[in-house]
């Protein structure tokens, strides 16, 4: 029997109003890919903060190579061994890939200057492990998503890591790209080290780790081989019941037209995008890497601008000149990037909540607390959102709950249409299923939902029509029922696109 | 269903013995309000005890209506702070405003008129240093720093450098005369203070600014009008800093072009010391008029200890530095 890389044992850890670890043990084993999984809000990113030495335990062991380490800062933790990625990418987009991957402690000259020749050589080299071919002085702001996940990677292995924790690593990869992650986990691994795997997806987890342990409520609750486990094990372990069905039933009719989209187009983005959306109808758009689809959104909603082409809404005409003039239309808009984007993270979740639809919050001009605090102790229930109370800082919440308040936040105001980048990023399954009944009540109630999804399971399970589109085209539009995830990945590789009667 | 249950407890459970303490004392660092008022109520205790001279009407009068002016611009500035702007012309808006006000009054226009043409004259330049700002995106240090100049410089202009004198006594009344032992211009300010702290802490409007400021983004796509709610608050700010110009002439009988010298400064500092950030999101009324008396007190305390003038200033800085030093500290262990 190998000696574990780490071992943490009996670890606690409490924060104002929450006990997010209870004696939680775990290990990790040279060469080894252990998944981490269980609810948002459980303490999978806890824990890895604790071994990152960005937290200390309450109380609990800790020991590397089988000797007990006090972890008192990231710094400490890396010379350990232990390199990391957070939930949240943490480079710096202006700078380099070089200049990112060794941050202050870049080769030097004598006298301190940079020596940019060795730096980038280095670079160059590590980036060649994983078989990546950029030029490291690339700008981090001009790498697409998987290749700065991979950069980070590569950033936290700089300093030799045997030890890599990776949380979510693939919340923001789409399909193709997750497989290109996975090469490189897999070569780390061939190479001995070991990788602890914070997901929310359970077949991406079967498919590359070599056990599971699960986490509820900031317990363990097991650890297995996961040979020995199947996806539904998984799920009721982790939400501690059966899920019956992962996606509610769809819509057998639809009202009238409340969104038509005609020969759309961007300056680079995309062009000649055409499609409608009906009260009651939720409509899924399926793509790949560059397909460009956040862009549409953004451009739908006036963050973006057009060239050309023409948006009706409800059968009349407009221009929509800003996010807020989509606003007063009814049309909403959930970005992707919550952090950035979405939420106000130094604010309590109450007034979170109120931020789109202050209005019906106020009494003749006044705010009224009280309402803010039922409303939002409602989708608190509703959504499962772990939290003290609904006065706490979002941004002390876990991803996956933040996930959800951003979603609430844009509910509340009961929008005509809908649109939403990535509904459930980082949302566990339990709240997923909430999240897509939600949805559906809500198309159900007359409004249309248009949205993007990484996942295409999700985009499947939930949308009753799918469009399809590659490089800023729409190459395709699937009823419902027809789509199964091989004809969606054909389709969303630009399979097709020069047989344009695809799908019809 | 069951697991519900869990998390509930958590967050009633009464924390035992040593958590309470820990718990209140969290509280009361968390605000900014309470540990400034604990540190004004400090000095003023130390002080009373050392010089029989401090606590007395007439010193707590005359120190009131010293930071009146700085006290009333500060509620627009703290509000600006909020929304992630700040303004730096405030002290030439209140130069300037001063000046215009004595030289229409002495023209013989009615005074009510008078004020409103100059407050309508601090709302002009508050909208200008809004859209400076807003659309076309010059940095607020530098859009408001040419406003400074160009307001301070029409002043100058104006006069020829000289104060504007020989106002009618009338003119002096909000000036110079009290209430039931209160000053006016302390009323005109506690008011201000008062309905400002009110409207920023509980109006839909007001609201705004802390969304605006907490994440530019995410107020635009939850629908606010970022720039507009900008674009007011550089008008509040510069139409208080206008208000405070005509109290400050009224109380001078002049209107002097270079009064107010480096009020921004305090201005910010009051602010900051009050727990607004420059960064914007954070911040009160409240708190940022506390930093203002604080600032106050201290510099009365340091001309009764006899403190040359030029210490002074350097002790504000100092002020300034050390709170918002305690404040990272602070957050930094909050996390
Ligand atoms: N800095 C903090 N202050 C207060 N509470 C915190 C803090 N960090 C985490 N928590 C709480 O600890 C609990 C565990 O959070 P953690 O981030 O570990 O969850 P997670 O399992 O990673 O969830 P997710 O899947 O949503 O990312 C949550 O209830 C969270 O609100
Ligand atoms: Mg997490």
């Amino acid at each position: 029997m190998r000696t574990p890389l780490l071992e943490v044992t009996g670890v606690n850890k409490s924060f104002p109003g929450t006990h997010a670890l209870k004696d939680v043990s775990f290990e990790l084993l040279p060469g080894e890919i252990h998944a981490l999984m269980g609810e948002n809000g459980a303490g999978k990113s806890t824990l890895m903060h604790l071994l990152s030495g960005v937290y200390a335990p309450d109380s609990g062991e800790i020991r590397i190579d089988g000797h007990p380490v006090m972890l008192r800062s990231p710094r400490q933790a890396q010379a350990h061994g232990i390199g990391m990625v957070f939930q949240e990418l943490s480079l710096a987009p202006g700078l380099s890939i070089a200049e990112n991957v060794y941050p202050n402690r870049a080769p030097t000259r004598p006298g301190g200057t940079i020596a940019w020749g060795s730096l980038y050589r280095q670079t160059r080299e590590l980036l060649a492990q994983f078989e990546i071919d950029v030029d490291p002085r690339t700008l981090v702001r001009d790498l697409n998503i998987t290749t700065r996940q991979i950069v980070e990677i590569v950033k936290a292995l700089s300093l030799d890591a045997r030890m890599l924790l990776l949380d979510e690593p693939t919340s923001a990869l789409p399909p193709n790209e997750v497989e290109r992650l996975f090469d490189v986990l897999r070569r780390l691994k061939a190479r001995g080290i070991g990788i602890v795997y914070i997901s929310h997806r359970i077949p991406e987890v079967m498919a590359i780790a070599d056990r599971v342990t699960i986490l509820r409520d900031g317990q363990r609750v097991g650890t297995h081989p996961i040979g020995a486990v199947t996806p539904d094990d998984i799920i009721e372990q982790m939400v501690g019941r059966k899920i019956a069905d992962l996606y509610p039933a769809r819509a057998d009719s639809f009202g009238q037209e409340l969104l038509r989209v005609e020969g759309l187009s961007h300056e680079r983005d995309f062009s000649g995008i055409s499609f409608t959306l009906r009260r009651g109808e939720i409509v899924g758009v399926a793509g790949l890497m560059g397909a460009r689809r956040s862009e549409l959104l953004r451009a739908l909603v006036g963050v973006n601008k057009t060239t050309s082409g023409t948006i009706a809404i409800s059968g009349s005409p407009v221009r929509i000149q800003s996010p807020e003039h989509a606003f007063a239309l009814g049309m909403a808009y959930l970005p992707e990037e919550r952090k950035t984007d979405g939420l106000f993270l130094k604010m309590p979740l109450r007034q979170n909540i109120s931020a789109t639809a202050l209005r019906d919050f106020a009494r003749l001009g006044l705010m009224s607390a009280r309402k803010e605090a039922a409303v939002t102790q409602a989708y608190v229930e509703r959504l499962h959102i772990r939290t003290p109370g609904v006065n706490q800082l979002v941004g002390r919440l876990s991803g996956g709950n933040q996930q959800k308040v951003m979603l609430s936040k844009w509910l509340v105001r009961q929008p005509k249409i809908l649109i939403i980048d990535e509904p459930t990023k980082g949302v566990d399954v339990g709240a997923k299923v909430e999240i897509h009944a939600l949805l559906r009540e809500l198309a159900r109630q007359g409004a249309g939902i248009l949205f993007v999804s990484s996942e295409f399971p999700e985009i499947i399970g939930l949308a009753d029509r799918i469009l399809v589109m590659v490089e800023g085209r729409l190459v395709g539009e699937i009823p419902a029922g027809q789509a199964t995830e091989q004809n969606l990945m054909l389709l969303s590789s630009g399979y097709t696109a020069r047989e344009p009667a695809a799908g019809g | 269903m069951v697991e519900k249950s869990s998390t509930a407890p958590l967050a009633e459970a009464a924390p035992p013995g040593a958590r309470w303490w820990n718990s209140a004392l969290r509280r009361f660092i968390g605000t900014r309000e309470l540990p400034l008022l604990a540190l004004i109520i400090l000095v003023v205790i130390i002080m009373a005890n050392r010089n029989p001279n401090f606590l007395t009407i007439a010193n707590f009068r005359a120190m009131a209506v010293g930071f009146t002016p700085t006290a009333v611009i500060a509620v627009g500035m703290v509000i600006l702070l909020v929304a992630g702007g700040f303004d730096l012309s405030v002290g030439a808006v209140l130069a300037l405003s001063g000046t215009v006000v004595a030289r229409l009054v002495l023209d013989g226009v009615e005074q009510p008129l008078a004020v409103l043409l100059v407050l309508a004259l601090g709302g002009g330049i508050g909208a200008v240093n809004g859209v400076l700002v807003t659309k076309i995106k010059i940095n607020p240090l530098v859009a408001t720093l040419g406003t400074l100049s160009i307001a301070r410089g029409i002043a100058q202009v104006m006069t020829e450098g000289i104060s504007i004198s020989g106002l009618p006594s009338s003119f002096g009344r909000v000036g110079g005369e009290q209430l039931a032992n209160i000053p006016y211009m302390v009323i005109i300010m506690l008011v201000i203070v008062v309905v400002g702290d009110l409207a920023l802490r509980h109006t839909r409007f007001l609201r705004q600014a802390y969304y605006v400021g907490s994440n530019e983004n995410a107020a635009r796509l939850s629908g606010i009008g970022v720039d507009r709610f900008r674009i007011f608050a550089f008008i509040l700010t510069s139409v208080l800093a206008a208000l405070a110009g005509v109290l400050l002439a009224s109380r001078l009988m002049a209107g002097t072009p270079t009064a107010a010298q480096g009020l921004e400064l305090q201005v910010l500092a009051g602010a900051v010391i009050g727990g607004a950030s420059l960064t914007g999101g954070e911040g009160t009324v409240l708190g940022a008029f506390l930093g203002i008396v604080f600032i106050g007190i201290i510099s009365n305390v340091m001309t009764m200890e006899a403190v040359s003038i030029f210490w002074q200033q350097a002790v504000t800085g100092a002020i300034l530095i050390a709170a918002v030093a305690f404040d990272m500290l602070v957050r930094r262990r909050r996390v």
